[in-house]
């Protein structure tokens, strides 16, 4: 069968243009792909430790910590990381509930809803840290490290 | 109604019925993700800390070595199920579609038998 080879092929990512709806949805994906990898091996490399004893819990948190208990930098991206991820593929999934359920198509709403569960798994990961790490931060900008 | 191939046998039959159990499967899951993790977050941010301690007292308490094993089974499918999904959207080639299949399945029963295990071991008192 003979075809235009300067025509995409459709569906095709790089053919159209991006919007939220598909960010939302390859976001969706990335996110959950990470969460049950690195999450899920986190998670079980997490009880095994606890499991074994409290040396090997150490040696694990010692993969994420700095010697007084404070978090550093792999701890920061990993679990920065993963909360970032665990946000945005519940506040899709709770958006795909609604989708299921046949409304929130009409483009604005669809646009608007998308918009709204990037920006809020941004801010909601932001503000989940800023409140971890506030007492912290505290003390830093009092000159006491 | 014919007898001779593959086709003419299921003609007229309708659907298996099964299309839609891996998708109402995600869903189910998701939904109850939606309570068992949030009791898991809810539940590490009000714990002092998260030292040996701190973690194996607090996995030690029947509710929380129960709901924590609900939790393992529950994330564990969900994840194998959306990343069969993925898997079968993207890898075109049916031979490694195969193998990585096989290998998503082996790691969603592998990690949830360690983690299983794992609470099992510290609710019951055995932790070292």
């Amino acid at each position: 069968m003979s075809r235009n080879p300067d025509r995409p092929l459709s569906p095709h990512l790089m053919h159209w243009k991006w919007g939220p709806h598909m960010l939302v949805s390859i976001l969706h994906r990335m996110a959950g792909i990470g969460l049950a990898i690195v999450g899920g091996l986190l998670f079980a490399w997490w009880l095994l430790s606890a499991a074994s004893g409290e040396a090997a819990y150490e040696s694990f948190l010692d993969w994420f910590t700095v010697e007084s208990g404070a978090i550093n930098i792999v701890g920061v991206i990993i679990c920065g990381g993963l909360t970032w991820a665990f946000f945005q593929h519940l506040f899709n999934g709770l958006r795909h509930f609604v989708l299921d359920m046949g409304a929130g198509y009409e483009l604005k709403t669809n646009r608007r809803w998308a918009l709204i569960v990037v920006w809020g798994a941004i801010l909601a990961t932001l503000g989940l840290w800023l409140w971890l790490l506030w007492p912290a931060l505290v003390n830093i900008s009092a000159g006491e490290f | 109604m014919g007898t001779g191939t593959g086709l003419g046998r299921v003609r007229g039959l309708g659907s298996a019925k099964q299309g839609a159990h891996h998708w109402w499967q995600q869903r189910l899951t998701a939904a109850a993700n939606v309570l068992l993790i949030s009791w898991f977050f809810l539940s590490l941010l009000r714990l002092p800390n998260l030292t040996y301690p701190v973690i194996t007292d607090w996995l030690s308490t029947p509710l929380v070595a129960i709901a924590m094993i609900l939790l393992t089974a529950n994330v564990f499918w969900h994840l194998r199920l959306g990343l069969q999904v993925v898997i079968e959207d993207y890898i075109e080639n049916e031979a490694t579609k195969l193998a990585v299949i096989l290998l998503i399945n082996f790691y969603a029963a592998g990690g949830a038998a360690v983690a299983i295990f794992s609470i099992a071991k510290i609710a019951f008192g055995g932790a070292a």
